[in-house]
């Protein structure tokens, strides 16, 4: 973990309510793809913790979704305005456990982290299947991004409007046989992708933080090895573990 | 050269900064960021004699100038505190630091305050009466004079070390149950926990806390914390630790004139990491700026 002041190099509108920032600071403090940074706002008592898509070492790139007083507010940040940032959050993904062929599935805004996974998977030599899902065809983003790295995502969209119609769910069948799990998404996504899995996996949480750097336990959860703070020994967290 | 020094139930502070339970785990994280031996101490992780899994999710919510939290006392229990927590909280401070302990029963807390007084580390006991997210425990000793002064007394009865009782502002009299704190033998008091609260989440249309409500902090409750360690002072002859919604070095002196002696951050450890090591960086020049020359000369000076 670091604190650390960055400067906002870009803040544009994706799709729908989904934004994606670019930040300059010191990155140093990152170990891995699946990790988050937690971002102080003006106006705000509480950081905001936002997972992270993609960093260098001086500029890390998130996506982030209004939900909210805080996350409409950073909406209006401009490039050049400075932000008080902790890096370095979380556990982040295992892709020592990928092996060749894993399958990664991401639903809607939780796609930021498995971006940075397939692209720390593909720079390992690995052949990560992607399975992407959205609610409808102009809420899609970084479709593109992924095409870019060379893998052909597997789209479903809830409405049909684009893709396959169904829930990531419906496109496991066509991803076939793959040597390992990860999925970032809705809670009750992940219990569906769940119900179906044949191999081992990693789930990457959410949760309402306090800190979001293992303080104040606001974020602690039950698992099968007894209680682990989503900020800390998370957010990614091995399926087996995992009490639903 | 200012002298931010302060004497807490006759141990000496290096000055009245201590971080609040519950908002630095046993210091290790911080650790990660800053040395902790610049802080007068912390309460460590409120302690209970078993392991508590603490609350269901979501505990957290926020509000202007602070936040609501839910906890439930998440803590692995004494015993693993002392052979597994205390050890390695030793590597990374090296003054005393302050105990803190919860319970459901009189002989909880004093069983579990026992245990923790025999820890050479430990230069306080900090016996909280008052948290607001347990059921059958925690408030509910601290929201009765005399069951708040049968737990001091079994807690004395079996402890050699300095006694503070924290106090809950959820009741009609803080000082009426800080009197009977002392009347028992309390060596001293802190006060407040957090005020009880609770938020909507508009689109369920339930409780956004999982246990329906929560314990408020933040900038938002220092005026109420700030009064009530005036009231308390007025009341009481044992010191006072003033806690609730300090963020800044001015709020410190503020808490020292209505009375405290030490004081503790909570909250704003959360929000700002650095806020412990910040408010002690700028306490020197706060002095300096309203012409303290001793910080202990200002204790109670607002009366």
């Amino acid at each position: 973990m670091k604190q650390g002041f960055f400067t906002i190099e870009e803040n544009r509108p994706l799709a729908g309510d989904v934004y994606e920032m670019t930040l300059s600071g010191d990155c140093s403090a990152f170990t891995g793809p699946g990790q988050f940074l937690n971002i102080r706002l003006e106006g705000k008592f509480l950081r905001r913790p936002i997972s992270v898509c993609s960093y260098t070492a001086e500029q890390v790139t998130i996506l982030y979704k209004i939900l909210g007083g805080g996350t409409a507010g950073m909406t209006r940040l401009r490039p050049g305005d400075r932000l008080d940032v902790l890096t370095g959050l979380g556990n982040g993904f295992d892709t020592a456990k990928s092996g060749p062929a894993p399958l990664l599935i991401a639903g809607g805004v939780g796609l930021p982290p498995i971006y940075g996974l397939c692209r720390a998977l593909l720079s390992e030599g690995k052949r990560p299947t992607v399975i992407l899902g959205f609610n409808r065809a102009e809420d899609i983003f970084y479709l593109d991004k992924f095409r870019a790295l060379g893998v052909s995502p597997i789209l479903c969209t809830a409405d049909g409007g684009a893709g396959k119609k169904g829930l990531v769910t419906d496109g496991m069948a066509e991803a076939g046989d793959h040597t390992y799990l990860y999925a970032c998404g809705p809670t009750a996504m992940l219990r569906g992708i769940d119900a179906l899995a044949r191999t081992g996996g990693q789930y990457s949480l959410e949760a309402r933080m306090g800190c979001g750097f293992g303080a104040c336990m606001g974020c602690t959860i039950e698992t099968r090895s007894g209680p682990r703070r989503v900020c800390r020994e998370g957010p990614v967290f091995d399926r087996e573990e995992l009490l639903w | 050269m200012v002298n931010t020094t302060v004497d807490l139930c006759g141990v000496r502070l290096d000055n009245p900064v201590m971080a609040a339970s519950g908002t630095f785990g046993y210091g290790y994280e911080f650790a990660e960021l800053y040395d902790l031996d610049c802080l007068g101490s912390f309460s460590f992780k409120g302690t209970t004699r078993e392991a508590r899994t603490g609350n269901p999710q979501p505990r957290i919510a926020e509000c202007a100038q602070g936040m609501l939290n839910a906890v439930g006392l998440q803590n692995p229990g004494v015993e693993a505190v002392i052979s597994h927590e205390l050890p390695r909280l030793a590597q990374v401070f090296h003054k005393p630091v302050m105990a803190n302990v919860s319970g459901f029963s009189i002989e909880e807390y004093a069983e579990t305050c026992r245990l923790l007084d025999a820890q050479p580390q430990v230069g306080w006991l900090e016996v909280n009466i008052s948290c607001p997210n347990v059921h059958g425990g925690g408030m509910s000793f601290g929201a009765d004079p005399v069951l708040a002064s049968r737990v001091v007394s079994a807690v004395k009865a079996v402890t050699t070390k300095p006694v503070i009782m924290k106090l809950s502002p959820n009741v009609t009299d803080i000082a009426a149950i800080a009197k009977a704190c002392q009347d028992a033998g309390a060596d001293g008091v802190s006060l407040i926990n957090t005020l009880m609260g609770m938020r909507i989440d508009l689109k369920a249309r339930r409780p956004l806390l999982a246990n329906t409500t929560g314990g408020l902090s933040g900038p938002a409750v220092f005026p109420v914390a700030l009064r009530m360690v005036y009231a308390v002072y007025e009341a009481l002859t044992i010191p006072i630790v003033g806690v609730g919604g300090i963020s800044t070095a001015e709020d410190v002196l503020e808490m020292l004139l209505a009375g405290a002696t030490a004081v503790e951050i909570g909250a704003a450890n959360l929000a700002n990491p650095y806020a412990c090591r910040d408010i002690i960086a700028d306490l020197p020049a706060a002095m300096e700026k309203y012409g303290i020359q001793n910080l202990s000369d200002i204790i109670g000076g607002a009366h």
